[in-house]
């Protein structure tokens, strides 16, 4: 390599550590992108204003930081590197924490945390054998292991789908190693193969799910328990560039006033029919 | 990871749904072609015959091949007596439906391409066979069909590797084969370019192989095109 690109090299890497404390400004507009079609989270009305819980939680975080919000719809696909390029300043669309997000956006704290959970056809047998719907912490080691290790027992010889590159599908990776699980790339593929007896049973978030039972005219039921926290993340949140601490402290503080005074849970019912308020 | 061993590990991820591929193609292409020949004894037997088969080649042909796995596999899971029938047991699985479409799809093709090899055999040796004393059935089998094989072989190896690249599309249907693996790591890397890229460049050796096959069995059919004995080189013996 020659000097002159060990230089330019050396000048792109510093760059943005140069530039960063000149960037730290007064936020008073930010521009925020969803998906706007994943209900209930998001989703466009034929006259493509964006409806859903999160549009709902937006107005009212934005009014708590002294923001103005202009929401951008961009494709899922895209929507991080979208950020990236700065085309938007936060991304807001029912994307939960992972750590290989992590690598390179940060975010703020989590506004919502649905449980993961299980649905299967009213009637199946799954619905005994999965049992009760309480809460497992994963973190609790002990009881997340007698309650997986339960529903791989119910679930041996039955065939369970999840979607593709969530955390679900690395929760049954993990936990259910031996139980059979077919990957589909959307959650309205799974809805189609249940109602046809292809699967047993879907995991997936239970607030997705919510969708689904719906249009199912009642066939489709949840069952088994409620899975939280560990590999399943600690819920969705604001995307954001890397570096941006006044942003993030914003979003954060809006976030824990909308969480103390109930209005994500009233929210979360409204659109959730379930409380999905994230706890510490 | 740096860049070389995440398409070293994308290379290897995707090597793993090769063997769904091939075996999407060898199934689909070998059942095709035995309903190709099946359909081209009716074609030849009576009129009706020919219009039946006709009119299957013209849907089956005129149609997406996608649409069509997409009718096998969601249309037919929605209907109630298909899901209690004997069939069942086979349209549950994503993989027995993509070899249903494939066949029945490649084997439109393939009797087409039949049928242009059985019209490139040449009158004269059809008659010689009879004069010789053959039987129309052995006439057929010695003379017409041999002939009408090696005629219809480029066109053969065109559709084999169609069939090849057709197989992705049995990635929507949850068959995790090249296709289907690359999408998901894209979906949790977010590198399309290489991931796509490793993936049709398996898709280019795999028909690269194909193409020389065909070509070395082509040159063995047609002893004819290897020129006369004594232009070849003297042997070792």
């Amino acid at each position: 390599m020659s000097k002159l690109a060990r230089l330019a090299i050396a000048v792109v890497a510093v760059l943005p550590l140069a530039a960063a404390p000149a960037l730290a400004k007064e936020w008073t507009t930010i521009k925020v992108a969803t998906e706007a079609a994943f209900p209930p989270f998001n989703s466009a009305t034929p006259d493509g204003k964006v409806v859903g819980f999160e549009p709902d939680l937006l107005v009212e975080i934005c009014s708590r930081a002294k923001l103005t919000c202009e929401t951008v719809i961009q494709e899922w696909k895209g929507i991080i590197p979208g950020l990236l390029a700065g085309k938007y300043d936060a991304i807001m669309s029912g994307m939960s924490v992972t750590p290989k997000r992590q690598e390179v956006i940060d975010f703020s704290i989590p506004y919502t945390n649905s449980p993961s959970t299980y649905a299967v056809l009213k009637g199946s047998p799954l619905i005994a054998a999965l049992g009760e719907p309480k809460r497992v912490m994963l973190p609790e080691e002990a009881a997340a292991k007698a309650s997986t290790a339960a529903d791989a027992k119910a679930l041996a010889g039955k065939l369970l789908a999840v979607q593709t590159a969530t955390i679900q599908a690395d929760f049954a990776k993990t936990y259910m190693p031996d139980v059979k699980t077919r990957v589909y790339e959307t959650t309205q593929e799974e809805d189609l193969d249940l109602k046809a007896g292809r699967i047993d049973a879907i995991f997936a978030s239970a607030s997705s799910l919510v969708a689904t039972l719906e249009q199912s005219n009642g066939e489709i039921v949840l069952a088994g328990p409620k899975y939280y926290g560990g590999l399943l993340g600690i819920g969705s949140a604001f995307g954001i560039q890397k570096d941006q601490p006044e942003l993030k402290a914003k979003l954060d503080a809006a976030i824990a006033s909308c969480i103390a005074d109930g209005t994500v849970k009233r929210l979360a019912e409204k659109w959730f029919h379930v409380d999905t308020t994230p706890r510490p | 990871m740096t860049r070389l061993a995440f398409l070293w590990d994308t290379f290897l991820q995707l090597l793993a749904g090769v063997p769904v591929t091939l075996s999407l193609v060898a199934v689909s292409v070998a059942l095709g072609g035995l309903l190709a020949l099946a359909l081209t004894g009716i074609r030849r037997a009576s009129r009706l015959g020919e219009w039946a088969v006709s009119a299957y080649v013209f849907a089956l042909r005129g149609s997406p091949l996608l649409i069509q796995i997409f009718l096998i596999y969601y249309g037919f899971g929605q209907i109630g007596w298909i899901r209690s029938s004997f069939l069942w047991p086979f349209l549950r699985e994503p993989w027995w439906c993509a070899i249903t479409a494939l066949a029945l799809n490649t084997a439109a093709y393939q009797a087409e391409v039949l049928r242009g090899g059985l019209n490139a055999v040449p009158k004269g040796a059809v008659e010689a066979a009879r004069v010789c004393g053959m039987g129309r059935a052995m006439a057929f089998r010695r003379i017409v069909l041999p002939i009408a094989i090696r005629q219809a072989l480029p066109a053969y190896t065109s559709e084999v590797v169609i069939m090849v690249k057709a197989t992705s599309l049995a990635s929507i249907i949850t068959l995790f084969e090249i296709t289907g693996i690359a999408h998901s790591i894209v979906s949790e890397t977010f590198r399309a370019f290489e991931v796509l890229s490793i993936a049709g460049l398996i898709y280019l050796a795999i028909n690269f192989t194909l193409t020389r096959a065909f070509r070395r069995l082509e040159i063995r059919l047609t002893p004819q095109s290897r020129g006369r004995p004594t232009d070849r080189p003297v042997s070792k013996a």
